[in-house]
């Protein structure tokens, strides 16, 4: 017998009686759904957030609060970076991509493969930038996946805040391996 | 006696050689836990929350043979080859093939308990293989050569001053310098550039979507995915319980997750990883080892809801107390010690015993293990299955036939009275260890029961 | 004085053993308050310990004679009340006896810790008590954890105490904030020699908890606690007291 069918037997023999799935119903509360309740909380995790009427608006504001970017990508501009070897954007300063939805209770903004281009483009710059539309910001987690559905990609991610850890001592740390820095724009 | 020659009892007590450190763990740990419980009162259905992840896990537990089935499907539908692994042995071997058909000689491998349970690094490095761990507190601990003391904070024991020593001795950094900051981006410089050259990287696996075929992990540091998606072979490795039903049962596991663990909203990451990236290869690699033995162990099979946040250990006032390493197993603290000794009941007859079963653990349990009633129960299955003092037996049954008949009692109680008070010596010594740190009761003359008896014939 | 309450109830005093052998006060005190507060209370010679010692040492197995004894003493009785939280939620969860398990399920649904019993089942809202000190109050687990006597801080709920409540009803009484309100203070039965380094490490910290805070006084629910505890400041010459809190509500009005 294989390790497969192994296994499987003493789960089936071993699992206890079927029980029910429970309901997801009334475990989002009324937790606030605003730009305001998501800047509060982006903030905490050491993220910043600019609202913008335009995407326009994006260029000026890095350069001003971001004056030493030499390269600066965007994921919706894809031009030949996407079919470099993904190794070669360690020198990525900034990747401005656009977030699908925005969960207000964690700062978490979903992004899949078709978002980010490149899988390692949001983790292995050094910058992150992320636009997210006004009304695509949803209180809870589970209006998350409400929308979000059923995968589309070969992967997707949540990202709250700025790459970071607390390993030495509980000291909190800003840039770990992944991105110094994340800035939201709310867009609206 | 068939306990280890080293127990728990006897490594706490040399943990505790350091008072001044003691403290700095404990308070350490309750700063944690403090942020757990804010982050828990900003959720209004946190106890509702709760009883859901645990009824999802429930049902995980009846119908984990299904969906698994269901799960590897799904992954094979996906493009990731399935490895099913028995045994820790099994899972390591697998493991070396893999990188042995890719010519792997250096790899990284982000944050996976299963493989501290399985012993991978040593068993790598046997076959040629150098693994570099990422997370930041796993690096720490593999330059010390200790293994992690904490599942979620792997370092949680080391000072800093310690860990600028070592990255001093290791990566070169100046002589004296234990600033966090400065610490944490030599890592990172230092940990780039194991990112960029590796051609595999392994991954644990916090969920396993059965529905989607689909695996969660979370990390705050962004190595788990500067790692796999660097690299040309992604192995994932998970035991057969991370598996959830649904992709929305994410929402509320990620919702307790990180909260629970160490009292942020969410991890800065959340990876949904599915599909292979065009031209890589992913490899998911199940692991038994045990499991489907505790699934059928009726008052423990509840621990397999676990996910692995750290809460009861952060909670747990003998494990700020004792540290990590005094549980001499991959997953220490009171989740631990209701898995190890399904593992071995012979090694680990200790870890149930120590603790007071003071509850702490199951109240913050996002899952909602009864873990101090696990505790207690796997002390009577200990006792039952011979793995315990014969002296201890021995005292258990004296104490019996004591406290078991009433004139017995009576007699012991009155004559050990008296001894206290007429040779308080024969227990006030070194061979007591109530009184090592400790003043005992002073006996009175007359006990409760007398008293209440000569008041008794005096109204008469 | 004595509280009238509607129909008299026949309470069945249950001492634990140590109290019995070691502290006796606690027994009186927790006799006389109950008869102040109109309860028939007799106390069942011949009693002598739930089995908890042993069946948490692993040996539940051996408990049946301690069970079957629990079980002769109390079964007659309205109410099984006794000055631990420990022992009662022993007997909650574990006492058995297959010759006469109706009685012996009867005793764990009528069995109260003292404050539970106090503020549940007497529903007393006032004491005539006096007793003008700081004090810190010491939750112990069982009591709190197991039996539910106050909101655990683990949990989002609503906050509530019994020792609490009744304690706020002692004239002059202050009762002290301590940094962590309901954390273990390392007893633990046997835990409190076989693990003697951490017992007391954690004895310790509890202690220094209440002496920062500036109680003249630790009370609590279980006096194997404040036993513990008591050792501790003995050994470091404090001046803090320790009082189970029987002795406190027990405390007359000059």
């Amino acid at each position: 017998m294989s390790s497969r069918e192994q296994i499987l037997a003493a789960v089936k023999k071993n699992q206890p009686d079927t029980a029910a799935l429970p309901s997801l119903q009334g475990l989002a509360g009324d937790m606030p759904s605003t730009p305001e309740a998501y800047r509060k909380v982006l903030e905490s995790l050491g993220g910043s957030l600019f609202e913008i009427t335009d995407a326009a608006q994006v260029p000026a504001l890095l350069a001003q609060h971001y004056p030493h970017l030499e390269r600066v990508v965007f994921a919706d501009d894809k031009r030949e970076w996407v079919n470099e070897d993904p190794h070669r954007l360690e020198n990525v300063d900034m990747a401005v991509v656009t977030g699908q939805w925005g969960v207000a209770e964690n700062g978490a903004i979903w992004l899949t493969e078709n978002d980010i281009a490149v899988r390692v483009l949001p983790f292995i710059c050094q910058h992150l930038a992320i636009i997210l539309p006004r009304e695509r910001i949803l209180a809870t987690m589970h209006n998350a996946y409400e929308k979000i559905g059923a995968p589309q990609t070969g992967f997707g991610v949540f990202i709250a805040g700025p790459s970071k850890t607390a390993d030495i001592e509980q000291s909190l740390v800003l840039g770990a391996h992944g991105a110094k820095s994340l800035v939201v724009f709310v867009l609206g | 006696m068939n306990r280890p020659t080293t127990d728990h009892a006897a490594l706490a007590d040399k943990f505790n050689e350091n008072e001044p450190r003691v403290n700095w763990h404990d308070e350490t740990l309750w700063w944690v836990r403090a942020k757990r419980d804010r982050q828990a009162w900003s959720i209004p259905e946190w106890e509702q929350l709760r009883e859901t992840a645990s009824q999802i896990k429930l049902n995980v537990l009846g119908n984990l043979h299904d969906y698994l089935i269901q799960f590897e499907q799904q992954a094979q539908q996906n493009g990731a080859v399935v490895h099913w692994a028995a045994d820790a042995a099994e899972h390591n071997r697998i493991v070396t093939e893999i990188l042995k058909k890719h010519d792997v000689k250096r790899m990284v491998k982000s944050k996976s308990m299963l493989t501290e349970e399985c012993h991978l690094n040593p068993h790598l490095q046997a076959n040629g293989i150098e693994v570099i761990d990422t997370d930041l507190g796993e690096r720490i601990v593999q330059l010390a050569e200790e293994p992690p003391s904490h599942i979620v904070l792997p370092c949680i024991h080391k000072k800093k001053e310690e860990i600028g020593e070592l990255f001093h001795e290791h990566l070169g950094t100046p002589a004296g310098n234990a600033d966090p900051q400065f610490l944490t981006a030599a890592a990172r410089q230092h940990l780039r550039k194991e990112f960029l050259q590796s051609k595999a990287a392994i991954t644990g696996v916090n969920f396993a979507v059965a529905e989607t075929g689909e695996m969660v992990v979370c990390t705050n540091e962004g190595n788990a995915d500067m790692g796999a998606h660097l690299a040309d072979v992604h192995i994932a490795c998970m035991g057969i319980e991370k598996i959830i039903p649904q992709r929305k049962h994410l929402g509320v596991f990620l919702r307790l997750l990180a909260r629970s663990a160490t009292g942020q909203p969410i991890t800065t990451y959340s990876s949904h990883f599915r599909q292979p990236a065009p031209g890589r290869e992913l490899h998911i690699v199940i692991v038994d080892n045990g499991r489907s033995r505790q699934l059928g162990r009726e008052d423990f099979r509840n621990s397999l809801k676990c996910i692995r946040c750290g809460a009861c250990m952060n909670t747990c006032p003998v494990y700020r107390r004792s540290g990590g390493h005094s549980y001499h197993t991959a997953v220490a603290g009171p989740i631990g010690s209701i898995l190890a000794p399904n593992l071995d009941m012979r090694d680990y007859a200790d870890l149930p015993f120590a603790s007071t079963l003071c509850g702490s653990c199951s109240n913050v349990c996002p899952v909602k293990i009864d873990i101090h009633q696990q505790l207690y129960k796997w002390r009577q299955v200990l006792v039952q299955e011979g793995h315990t003092s014969g002296m201890k037996t021995a005292g258990m049954k004296m104490m019996n036939a004591v406290l078991s008949k009433p004139g017995n009692y009576k007699k012991a109680g009155k004559m050990g009275r008296w001894v206290l008070r007429a040779f308080p010596g024969m227990v006030n010594n070194r061979f007591n260890p109530w009184f090592k740190q400790r003043e005992m009761p002073a006996p009175p003359a007359q006990s409760f029961s007398e008293w209440y008896a000569q008041q008794q014939s005096t109204k008469k | 004085m004595t509280i009238k309450i509607a129909t008299t109830v026949k309470v069945g005093l249950f001492i634990p053993c140590y109290i019995d052998q070691f502290y006796p006060q606690v027994g009186i005190a927790t006799l006389q308050l109950l008869q102040k507060l109109g309860c028939e209370v007799e106390y069942p010679q011949g009693q002598t310990c739930c089995g908890q010692p042993m069946a948490n040492s692993g040996y539940e197995h051996l408990t049946h004679q301690c069970n079957s004894l629990f079980v002769r003493n109390f079964a007659a009785y309205d109410y099984i009340v006794g000055p631990s939280g420990s022992c009662v939620l022993h007997i909650k969860e574990h006492l058995h006896d297959p010759a006469h398990e109706p009685a012996a399920a009867g005793i764990r649904e009528r069995i109260y810790e003292l404050t539970a019993f106090l503020t549940d089942i007497l529903k007393v809202t006032a004491l005539p008590a006096r007793f003008p000190h700081k004090v810190g109050l010491h939750q112990s687990c069982h009591g709190q954890r197991g039996l539910g006597l106050a909101q655990m801080s683990e949990l989002v709920a609503a906050p509530f105490s019994k020792p609490e409540q009744l304690l706020r009803m002692v004239a002059g009484l202050e009762l002290v904030e301590l940094d962590r309100k309901d954390e273990c203070c390392g007893f633990g039965g046997t835990f409190c020699v076989t693990e003697e380094a951490v017992s007391v490490k954690m004895g310790k910290d509890r202690v220094t908890d209440h002496v920062k805070h500036g109680a003249e006084v630790i009370t609590g629910t279980d006096v194997s606690c404040l036993m513990h505890m008591e050792g501790i400041l003995r050994r470091q010459h404090q001046p803090v007291k320790v009082m189970h809190i029987a002795e406190i509500l027990n405390q007359q009005i000059p």
